[in-house]
């Protein structure tokens, strides 16, 4: 039968050419195709590694070439995914090309395995009995043992064709899911099944399903690259929420020192009538240099403006964890929530530590939403303007946090020219990717002619990078 | 076996079980290759899981001496590396008035007047050393690009003296916490390692060989507990050494088990945060045992 044809999950995939050397670079080649940057001293090094351990141990081996190829936590995990799925996939292949199948090659390690048809299947019940046992004993082997029985149980090649699908499927008839059990028949109470052994027995489950898969119709599988939720590190919002206190405090460092001595040399500057004297009895009291009055590096002073309407509720949590880092970082900070009006929430931040908290008071009496709950930028520019300008001054720094969606009211971009005039720096994050930015009613185009800045921003990298382009850097490689 | 490479990785485990660290797998496998292949060591990981203290004990394992630059912000070559001793420069050309330029000049710049700081020490020495860069991520990229040509020649060069090469091969370690991302050419000259939490198993095995005499009942409650409370989202989470304290100030308070009332009086050592102690006081405290109950 003609491979390609036969197989459900689409084109052979290449299984290139034979040799470790070969495999390795075909490794890196997947690596750099998920955009981990392999050089070729990565590589180089990993042969070196190789060189001193023992490549039959499969521990030794993939922590000799994760130390010398995955340089960050995130590019860890893309390696872990992708060593399970590339070495795995090489050593089908190899044994594809070799034509050896299990019915012919090791009878002994079939034996018993092997289901002696498909007459008497097997009870369902038990097996599913026993899968939990071996998930509470936490014995790998015997799990990967009975996915082997399940698919079994199922009927070999009676899949819809589609891993995933088949995985699923086996589990939920089998009754394994976790969280809260069903009673045993005599009505005991049983434990929860860990999650951790569940996923466990998913990643057998596929494995043998794929195996199988290979061996059916002699090809592999094409490869597919990883999805984004795949490879994302699992975090929890109080993680992320350390994140961004991360970046926020570096920010402060860099907008305590760094910005503002650039600013600071390029004009106005006084003289320091003393320091050239002095310096002009070198050149015999003629003041061929001047000396200048160094500029103080000024105390930073910032005003955060939030917008919290619905059209930004996936990312106001975003937003007020910012806010809230900021608040943890800086002592001349004032901040403002606002959907149609706005509303000053420093106090709510200064005396409330805890961010959870903070978000819910701010929710319940933030006061910002008075009739319609749509946001108006030109009402809160205005607002803005007569409450604080007169304390706006070169030195304050006003970060915008919104998405500049007028809802088809008057932007009053003059108002908020003003507003950029008055402060030192004017910086706009939005939490929209710049595709979407003057689409629909979004106006931001009128509003980021007058700031300093306007960035994209909805992840902590994000912010990463707006510290290190308000730092004078240069962004940050995406 | 004082400098010679381990013959294998379990040698270097074992090496470093002797002087008090209990490496992990992989662990003990970077540091094997670190010393076979001469390249450096980049240990990432949250604060207090031992990435100093694997320094440390690679120092102390190999008997060779432990060269440590703590970097900061604003850290510069001349605190790295090397500088000249501008007082003793001064006096030398003050004290042979009489002779030429040239012989000044060639005389001032030698290595009599080098003040040589860590790198500098690190390089020079003739016994071969572990050299420690410790939290590398507090410095800025500047300085980084400055470490490349070390870690990958293992040379400084000094435009008045040339080049100075490693005599011996230093063992490297950087360490960072994670608090800026390090730039791609740094990490391309380094064994990437990332230290995590220990697993119970482990975090026991530390907790009894730092502290021999706290009954192993009482150390697994208190492996438990930790586990409870790093389980927690604290802005803080107790680390390695935090637990040993822990298992000391136990032993010196002669508790027998960790009840609800030794919890909440010991609390202070291993969470150090305001609202964290709150929140663990409420979650992990209420599932203690009430005092005087035995369980």
């Amino acid at each position: 039968m003609s491979p390609a044809a036969s197989s459900p999950y689409g084109p052979q995939a290449d299984p290139g050419p034979p040799g470790m050397a070969a495999k390795l670079l075909g490794f890196c080649e997947e690596l750099r195709g998920e955009g981990v940057a392999v050089g070729t001293s990565e590589i180089l090094d990993a042969f070196a590694a190789l060189e001193h351990v023992r490549w039959t141990s499969h521990d030794d081996f993939r922590e000799a070439l994760a130390s010398t190829i995955a340089k960050s936590q995130d590019d860890r995990r893309v390696f872990e995914l992708l060593f399970d799925r590339y070495f795995f996939r090489a050593a089908e292949a190899e044994a594809v090309a070799r034509g050896v199948d299990e019915s012919q090659g090791e009878g002994g390690a079939a034996e018993g395995e092997e289901p002696p048809g498909a007459a008497d299947r097997l009870d369902l019940e038990e097996l599913g009995e026993r899968i939990r046992e071996a998930m509470e004993a936490g014995d790998e082997d015997a799990l990967r043992d009975l996915a082997r029985l399940a698919i079994a149980a199922f009927g070999k090649g009676e899949g819809s064709g589609v891993v995933g699908v088949d995985v699923q499927r086996i589990r939920r008839t089998l009754g394994l899911s976790a969280g809260s059990q069903p009673p045993t028949e005599d009505g005991a109470e049983r434990p929860p099944l860990d999650r951790e052994q569940l996923t466990a027995f998913e990643r057998h489950l596929r494995r043998e399903l794929e195996r199988d898969l290979i061996e059916r119709t002699e090809t592999l599988p094409p490869s597919r690259p990883l999805a984004e939720l795949d490879r994302a590190l699992p975090t929890s919002p109080t993680q992320d929420l350390a994140a961004v206190h991360r970046a926020v405090s570096q920010m402060k460092r860099r907008l305590a020192t760094l910005g503002h001595e650039q600013r600071g040399r390029r004009h106005g500057q006084a003289v320091d009538v003393r320091r050239t004297m002095r310096a002009s009895l070198e050149t015999g009291g003629v003041p061929l240099r001047l000396r200048y009055r160094p500029k103080r590096p000024r105390r930073p002073e910032i005003y955060v403006l939030c917008d919290v309407s619905t059209s930004v509720t996936s990312a106001s949590v975003f937003f007020l964890s910012v806010l809230h880092a900021l608040h943890d970082s800086f002592r001349k900070l004032r901040s403002f929530v606002f959907i149609e009006r706005i509303s000053e929430v420093t106090d709510v931040f200064e005396h409330e530590r805890d961010f959870a908290v903070v978000a819910q008071r701010i929710s319940s009496e933030g006061g910002v939403a008075d009739v319609s709950g749509y946001t108006d930028y030109g009402r809160v520019w205005l607002e803005f303007l007569t409450e604080i300008s007169d304390e706006l001054d070169p030195r304050s720094t006003v970060i915008v946090l919104g998405d500049a969606r007028t809802n088809g009211r008057q932007p009053h971009a003059e108002v908020f020219a003003q507003i950029a005039e008055r402060a030192g720096r004017l910086f706009w994050l939005n939490p929209e990717p710049r595709l979407y930015w003057n689409y629909g009613d979004s106006v931001m185009a009128a509003y980021e002619r007058h700031c300093d800045g306007a960035f994209e921003c909805w992840t902590t990298k994000h912010l990463e990078n707006f510290v290190n382009v308000v730092a004078g850097g240069l962004p940050a490689s995406e | 076996m004082a400098d010679t490479p381990h013959g294998s990785v379990q040698d270097v485990k074992q090496a470093l079980a002797e002087v008090g660290y209990l490496a992990d797998e992989p662990a003990a496998l970077v540091s094997f290759l670190a010393q076979r292949l001469g390249k450096p060591i980049l240990v990432e990981g949250p604060a207090g899981v031992g990435k100093t203290e694997l320094a440390k004990a690679l120092s102390r394992a190999s008997g060779r001496e432990l060269v440590r630059l703590q970097c900061y912000e604003g850290l510069d070559e001349s605190k790295a590396m090397y500088e000249w001793n501008y007082r003793k420069q001064l006096l030398r050309i003050q004290a042979g008035g009489e002779q030429g330029w040239q012989d000044v000049q060639e005389d001032i710049f030698s290595s009599e007047f080098l003040l040589t700081r860590p790198l500098m020490q690190a390089i020079a020495s003739p016994e071969p050393v572990v050299l420690l860069i410790d939290e590398i991520d507090k410095t800025d990229q500047e300085f980084e690009a400055m470490l490349l040509e070390l870690l990958s020649d293992f040379q400084i060069t000094i435009p008045e003296l040339g080049q100075i090469s490693a005599t011996t091969m230093p063992v490297v370690v950087l360490t960072s916490n994670d608090s800026r991302e390090l730039t791609e050419a740094l990490k391309r000259r380094c064994l990437y390692l990332w230290l995590d939490y220990p697993g119970a198993e482990r975090e026991m095995e530390i907790v009894r060989l730092h502290a021999p005499e706290l009954p192993e009942t009482l150390a697994r409650r208190l492996v438990e507990v930790i586990e409870m409370v790093r389980d927690l989202d604290l802005k803080k989470p107790p680390s390695i050494a935090e637990s040993i304290d822990w298992a000391r100030t136990l032993l010196l308070m002669g508790a027998e088990d960790i009840d609800r009332d030794t919890f909440k009086r010991s609390l202070s050592i291993i969470v150090k945060h305001r609202t964290d102690i709150d929140l663990v006081a409420e979650r992990v405290g209420m599932k203690l045992p009430e005092p005087g109950r035995t369980g």
